[in-house]
């Protein structure tokens, strides 16, 4: 069976493993010292010593809160909010006689506000608990005595255990890699929730443990572990293991980590190191940056302005409350006799002016406090938190495929959803589906395989009808989609050409040059096959998708690779002499492996003839140059392919093969051995120099391209985002051509766009790299960028004038290095953002954050970022807003991402339509809340004016403190959830509405202050038209006149209505929602005054029986409503009409297309919707080629 | 969770592999699809509001005029008339315990119909005072057994060891000008009863509180209460306690319960106890009729009508503007970020 066979590999013979073997030297010195006195015995969980200092279980727990701290901590986090502790403050102060209102009515609504965020936080801390729950109680089987196993939760493993983990289970703990299925302790690892990264990793226990297979041979296995102490360092580990009197170190290839998964290999036996929250990934999770969006930020700086207001009028009114109250007692004469100045409390005492109104300061700050709105913070926060199940219930961002919705990971940032100025994405998986198909390639100089995909397409949309191949691309195109079609499609290869399909391939010429291309494309890898039993079909997993595609193309070419042997790999082949498919088995002697540096990957086989071969794929740069003379018969028509290739967006590689005589070999064999043996810190250099003089004098055999899918509909949807405005950047890895040509097909480079190329391979600088000097290097490198990034700049000037012409900027990673330093990145910035698109290739993760880090402080606008991989963590958590594409590439930029999606396409609508959406509610909603609290508290103070300042309310207490958390607050919430200035399918129609949100134009300083404005004016027309109407004469038929109760009765009636009609008005979606909360409002209001006054009167006290006494069968009471509501009402309306007629804001000048649905100005309409953006001025640029 | 939702609606849905998706659940909410009405300010919309606004507020305007100008207010300022000439020092003069009779005649210009409300008008009286307003017991004045609760009344809480019952500032100042009148040698009688709310009297006063120890401290207020009447048919006191919202302020003192001719002259003999000159303050009486809509006052009549023909000609503006500017979206090309489309 398959795992037989996989337990006789001893694969560690033929991998160069870098630090398979660790020294007792260096580091390891330290062991037992500080920082090292972790101590693990294993197999005996119950050790004395074990059970005092590691006594963490391997529970985990990702709360915020635990039941005890709940309480004291979330307390503590809301009070952190200035607003929130100063109505703490003024609640704590309502005790005193200070207070203008009793205690209980000022501290009820905070109890309301702070309860209702308390749960909120609750809940979501509630979730996080489930969560955990579920993860502590998944099963491993551990070991308890005599060979047992049992199976057991992962949260009661103790440090010191020996657990079994079985195939495509997850490690539940750090476990020190004992032995496994394979017999040399060998496993294969999935570290995708660590770093994202989807190839297989090998570890590799000592060889001392290797060969406990079997359950009991743990019956008395005991050793000590001693080791570094716990901490983040996913990529170190230092330790030694004393096991049968010997001392063994340890490193890194022994330590599984938990989190990653075991992958190709039956189960493994391991100690745990590590657990719970000792764990490295756990020790290395930090809490995500707390991102705040910047109308939040704003909005606490109205806050303070407000509080501004709010201690100048406290201030004011205490001046004149001094003022007057010292005028009461002069030379002992009582002036207001009636208050009895001569027998004051402090309050109001006349002989000490100046301490009356130090404390008179104190209650006005605590009556004023009605222009702070209590319940902003958690009206936003509710509203958010609707806002965000609307993204993640939104059915067009539901990717079916995958069967993943958007996921709005926090709530926060919504608005700034609708502001981002530039938008920086990765490419591989973020544009690109990140599946790889073989597509062509060249053999001896011979181009085959006539695929043409999106990629390729565009790029001869952009050659016009200069095409290469001089015939008619698209219909050919189309031809083989159809054809393509008709087969079963074959994930990662996409190939045809009828030439060397189906074997057909032994009638061409060079027969023997494509049957080594094909023999080392199945057997040049590392990947592994996985027969399915049944069908006798072959799978493989490989460590890229890349390889992957190689191997699939050699199947389907008839070199099916099917078995891998200890050392050997088995093939089905065409034998093309024969015709016949034989089975071929090839002795592998060597893998030297891929690494960034290197750039190719090379095998040493030995086949049935004992003829030993070196069989090279690479990159063509470094590829040609390692041709021997002889071997260079296809290089002219090759390169000429590869470069064809790169210009179609194809990932190409170099594929040659040299035979070595057995001399040779034995010669390179030596020399490895002793390198790979070798301890010392430059063992990999000496493997990497012995590797490269035997991978010389090569014979080229022709070259691969492999296409890197675009996504759906990533043009249109970047086309779309440029309409609006937005600024794209693409941060890729890939290089130069790659990216360039990913960029015409993803529409973000358009025909006619002038393009500055900074890069840093001119040969100056390579004629210096090869003297190696660096200080020359970095010296004439940034000078040649500085002076590259001036030229630019002064092509943008001159291209200033034309407007047709916009520029694309794009940078190489070296570049990029000097770019970024600090003397020169303000420029580089400059030119940047003033290009229309910018593409960095072959940049760093670290080089990606970095640049998002520019692009936010230097140009103050919001950015946001968009990855798939762990490469883009970085620049997700850097960026105002990451989004995660939740796609192929494990969890960990979801994870650090603010909002998730499945698809690049789905930003469209996520900007375009919810962005736009939020931002505009949000910031409606937050004018709103002020107007209506400065109407409501203005009205108080200039109640003041006429009550000596003595700080006594207008309103009754329960009215006072009642009217923010029901009279006026549900309106403003299904604002917030509501409403839609447009409709969706308008949002998308008219991009350029996007602006709205990056100009800030609905929450500029100059549209708060008019919102604060309206509240005052409001505030005025209310206060004097009401005193006015009711001041002295009778109030009824009766003869009876109006005092206090009634007057702030009527007043409070006119707030109540205005505010809620003013909502009505803004509205421009009005739902039965917000029809039943602006009505409700009003009707509440009302039955709120009769229920109250029904209550008993010491309760209600001067609003006992008011509204069914006194105001209700009044006329007068009516009619002085009807009259002050619409009056205070009619500025306004007459205000936005006029506005909106004559000068609209975008929004309305969309409202008013939508109403006019057929309008007959086409000139109007073009002159609102965008022209000469994306995908319309490409093909305009088409039909006529310049 | 989700799902499990999403399987709800699987039921009926033919494809079962829709069971376990994670498919948000199409509904109108969560789509945000509700059904709405878009209201836009179009010009027809603007002008028929501001045309409905002047239609209703004029009529109103003109009723809330009329019923203004049928109601017959005389008003009369005696706080300095009443003063003796040859006194200088006022404060001393009304805090003296002189005779203080005032005799004042009024002219009535008008019919006046029953009945006739008779108010007094202070002026510069802070009622509204934070001290002043709080400076009461409800629980006293309501319970009988209540009577000491006094502690919001200081320093008017107790006199003499004893609480003060009605205690605090209010009372205590209360307001103690009496008129008579008299239309020829006839007196004319003021109906005192039902001058205050009904609500105060049966809940906020109790009828078995009677005032105790009142004015007996070493400042005296104002007026003193008649111990053997309760609280609540103290009806003066009830109207001075429900306190005014403002400086300016008129309180109902009775009602005439006769007509008054066009013609007649009412002689008033006044008491003129009050002392409102400390502070400046005026003090007028008051007599007039009502309408449905209460007392003499023009400004709402007058603001309705203003505000109505305001609506009229805005109305009439926007009309004639958007005439004239039939299809005016304003500029887009303003826009600043339409200006230079291409060029970011």
């Amino acid at each position: 069976m398959s795992g037989d066979r996989k337990r006789k590999l001893r694969l560690s013979k033929i991998y160069s493993f870098a630090c398979c073997k660790a020294s007792f030297e260096g580091d390891r010195s330290q062991i037992g010292g500080k920082g090292y006195s972790w101590v693990v015995f294993c197999n005996e969980p119950d050790s004395f010593e074990d059970g005092i200092r590691n006594s963490a279980d391997n529970s985990v727990r990702s709360t915020k809160y635990t039941l005890a701290t709940f309480f004291p901590k979330s307390l503590f986090e809301q009070f952190r909010r200035v607003a929130n502790f100063y109505f703490l403050v003024t609640g704590t102060l309502a005790f005193t006689k200070l207070a203008p209102y009793t205690a209980v009515s000022a501290i009820l609504p905070l109890i309301i506000v702070i309860g209702a965020t308390m749960v909120k936080e609750g809940i979501e801390d509630w979730r996080r608990k489930k969560q955990d729950i579920l993860v502590n109680n998944r099963r491993v089987s551990v070991h308890r005595t005599d060979g047992i196993f049992e199976y057991t939760a992962w949260k009661n493993l103790r440090v010191g255990n020996i657990v079994k983990v079985e195939k495509d289970e997850f490690f539940p703990a750090d476990l020190l890699l004992l032995s496994s299925s394979y017999d040399d302790a060998v496993c294969y690892v999935e570290t995708m929730n660590l770093d994202g990264e989807t190839n297989l990793k090998i570890k590799q226990g000592l060889e001392a443990t290797a060969s406990l297979q079997g359950n009991l041979n743990f019956k008395k296995f005991k050793a000590t572990v001693k080791c570094e102490d716990p901490n983040a360092n996913l990529y170190s580990f230092v330790g030694s293991m004393e096991f049968e009197d010997q001392k063994y170190a340890l490193s890194t290839q022994q330590l599984l980590l938990r989190d990653s998964k075991l992958r190709n290999t039956d189960y493994i036996f391991g100690a745990v190191i590590f657990t719970g929250h000792d764990t490295k990934v756990i020790q290395n999770s930090t809490d995500p940056p707390s991102k705040r969006s910047r109308i939040e930020k704003k909005m606490d700086r109205i806050i303070y302005f407000l509080f501004c207001i709010l201690f100048l009028m406290a201030f004011v009114g205490s001046i004149f409350f001094g003022i007057i109250t010292n005028d009461d007692l002069q030379n002992g004469l009582m002036k207001r006799w009636y208050l009895r100045p001569d027998d004051s409390t402090i309050f109001f005492d006349p002989k000490r002016p100046a301490a009356a109104a130090l404390f008179h300061c104190l209650t006005a700050l605590m009556l004023y406090g009605f222009f702070i709105p209590i319940s902003l913070y958690v009206s936003i926060e509710i509203v958010k938190v609707l806002q965000s199940i609307f993204i993640n219930q939104d059915i067009y961002m539901y990717y079916k495929e995958a069967d993943k919705p958007a996921r709005a990971r926090t709530s926060n940032l919504n608005e700034e959803l609708g502001q981002v100025d530039t938008i920086l994405s990765d490419k591989t998986g973020t544009l690109t589906c990140n599946s790889m198909e073989f597509i062509k390639c060249s053999i001896a100089g011979v181009a085959y395989g006539h695929g043409t995909k999106e990629v390729e397409k565009a790029m001869y949309r952009r050659k016009g009808s200069s095409s290469i191949l001089g015939h008619d691309i698209e219909s050919e195109a189309d031809d083989i989609r159809d054809s393509v079609d008709k087969k079963a499609l074959i994930k990662g290869f996409n190939f045809a050409d009828e030439r060397i399909m189906n074997g057909n391939w032994v009638n061409e010429p060079h027969v023997d040059v494509i049957c080594k291309f094909f023999c080392l494309l199945a057997v040049c890898h590392t990947a592994i096959p996985e027969v399915d039993e049944d069908t006798g079909n072959v799978s493989y997993e490989a460590e890229s998708p890349d390889e992957a595609a190689f191997v699939i193309a050699a199947r389907e070419f008839g070199f099916e690779f099917y078995q891998r042997g200890q050392t050997s790999l088995s093939t089905h082949e065409l034998d093309p002499v024969s015709g016949k498919k034989v089975e071929r088995k090839y002795k592998l002697l060597n893998v030297l492996e891929f690494n960034s540096s290197r750039k190719r990957m090379s095998v040493i086989v030995e086949d049935e003839e004992r003829k030993i071969f070196l069989l090279c794929k690479g990159a063509d740069s470094i590829m040609f140059e390692r041709l021997a003379n002889n071997g260079r018969e296809f290089e002219e028509k090759t390169m000429e392919h590869v470069h064809e290739y790169a210009n179609a967006g194809l990932r190409t590689l170099i594929l040659a093969y040299r035979e070595l005589d057995a001399e040779e070999y034995k010669d390179f064999d030596n020399k490895f051995s002793k390198a790979k043996n070798l301890v010392s810190a430059n063992q990999e250099l000496l493997i990497e120099e012995v590797s490269d003089e035997i991978e010389k004098n090569l014979i080229l055999l022709g070259a691969t391209a492999v296409e890197d899918k675009l996504q759906d509909g990533v043009p249109e949807c970047i086309d779309k985002l440029a309409q609006a405005g937005i600024k794209i950047w693409v941060l890729t890895g890939d290089k130069m051509e790659t990216a360039i040509n990913i960029g015409f097909s993803c529409s973000l480079l358009r025909q006619g766009m002038k393009q500055i190329i900074i890069h840093l391979d001119c040969p100056e600088i390579l004629a210096l790299e090869k003297d190696g000097d660096k200080m020359a290097i970095a010296k004439a490198s940034r000078q040649s960028v500085l002076l590259q990034i001036s030229e630019g700049a002064a092509q943008l000037a001159a291209y200033k004038g034309s407007s047709q012409q916009a520029l694309a900027l794009i940078i190489d990673g070296k570049s990029l290095v000097y770019a970024l330093e600090d003397n020169m990145k303000n420029m580089f910035l400059e030119l940047a953002i003033r290009c229309a698109s910018v593409i960095c290739c072959r940049s760093s993760p670290k080089q990606k954050a970095l640049v998002t880090r520019l692009v936010k402080s230097g140009t103050g606008k919001t950015t946001l970022a968009i990855g798939d991989g762990a490469n883009d963590v970085g620049m997700l958590q850097e960026a105002d807003i990451g989004v995660g594409i939740s796609g192929v590439e494990g969890m960990q930029a979801v994870m650090s991402s603010d909002i998730a999606i499945a698809q690049f396409r789905y930003l469209e609508r996520l900007l375009l339509v919810h962005g736009h959406w939020c931002y505009r509610r949000i910031s409606s909603m937050i004018c709103y809340f002020f107007y209506k609290n400065i109407t409501f508290g203005f009205t108080l103070f200039l109640y003041e004016v006429y009550a000596s300042f003595s700080g006594q309310p207008a309103y009754n207490d329960w009215l006072l403190s009642l009217y923010n958390v029901f009279f006026s607050s549900f309106p403003v919430i299904a604002l917030g959830v509501f409403d839609q200035d447009v409709s969706a399918r308008y949002c998308l129609k008219f991009p350029l509405l996007y602006q709205e949100g990056v100009q800030n134009v609905l929450f500029s300083w100059r549209r708060i202050l008019s919102w604060m404005l309206n509240g005052f004016i409001s505030a005025l027309i209310i206060f004097f038209f009401c005193t006015k109407s009711m001041e002295l004469q009778a109030f009824d038929a009766e003869g009876r006149t109006a005092g206090k109760d009634i007057l702030g009765a009527t007043m409070y009636t006119c707030v109540v209505w205005v505010v809620n009609l003013q909502m009505a008005l803004t509205i421009s979606y009005f739902t039965f929602v917000q029809l039943i909360l602006v009505w409700g409002s009003i009707v509440f209001w009302y039955l709120f005054l009769l229920a109250y006054g029904e209550m008993p009167p010491h309760f209600s006290t001067n609003t006992y029986k008011v509204f069914i006494e006194a105001l209700a069968p009044s006329p007068s009471y009516w009619i002085v409503t009807f009259f002050v509501v619409i009056s205070t009402l009619i500025p306004y309306f007459s205000y936005k009409a006029i506005q909106m007629r004559f000068f609209p804001i975008y929004h309305e000048i969309v409202q008013w297309i939508r109403y006019d649905e057929n309008i007959k100005d086409p000139e109007f309409c073009d002159m609102v919707r965008p022209k000469t953006m994306g995908s319309t001025a490409r093909l305009s640029a088409k039909a006529s080629p310049h | 969770m989700a799902s499990s939702s999403a399987a709800g609606a699987g039921s009926t849905d033919p494809t079962a592999a829709r069971r376990n998706t994670k498919r948000p659940k199409y509904s109108k909410f969560t789509q945000q699809e509700l059904p709405a009405c878009k209201p836009i300010l179009t010009p027809r919309a603007v002008i028929s509001a501001f045309l409905l606004v002047s239609v209703v507020f004029v009529p109103i305007g003109v009723a809330a005029l009329i019923a203004s100008r049928k109601v017959v207010e005389i008003v009369y300022r005696y706080e300095s008339k009443c003063i003796p000439s040859n006194v200088t020092d006022r404060v001393a003069y009304i805090q003296s315990s002189a005779d203080k009779t005032c005799r004042i005649s009024l002219d009535v210009t008008k019919h006046m119909k029953s009945p006739i409300y008779v108010y007094y008008q202070l002026d510069n009286f802070y009622q509204n005072h934070r001290r002043y307003v709080k400076s009461r017991s409800d629980e006293q004045l309501r319970d009988r057994s209540e009577e000491g609760s006094t502690s919001a009344c200081k320093p008017e809480d107790t006199a003499n060891g004893k609480p003060i019952v009605p205690c605090g500032l209010i009372a205590w100042s209360l307001f103690n000008d009496t008129y008579s009148f008299f239309r020829g040698n006839k007196n004319l009688t003021v109906n005192k009863k039902g001058i205050s709310w009904k609500s105060d009297r049966e809940h906020k006063f109790g009828k078995d509180v009677f005032p105790k120890n009142f004015q007996n401290s070493s400042i005296r207020g104002g007026a003193s209460l008649n111990e053997s009447i309760p609280l609540s048919e103290q009806e003066d006191l009830i109207v001075w306690m429900r306190t005014a919202a403002l400086p300016t302020f008129r309180k109902l003192y009775g009602k005439i319960e006769v007509d008054l001719n066009e013609g007649d002259t009412i002689n008033v003999t006044l008491q003129n106890n009050y002392n409102t000159y400390s502070f400046s303050g005026r003090k007028k009486l008051v007599l007039s009729t009502t309408s449905w809509l209460g007392g003499k006052n023009d400004f709402l009549g007058i603001a309705y009508l203003t505000v109505g023909g305001l609506c009229f000609f805005l109305a009439l503006a926007f009309t004639i503007v958007y005439f004239v500017k039939p299809r005016q979206l304003g500029d887009p090309s303003y826009l600043s970020w339409n200006r230079n489309p291409g060029g970011h």
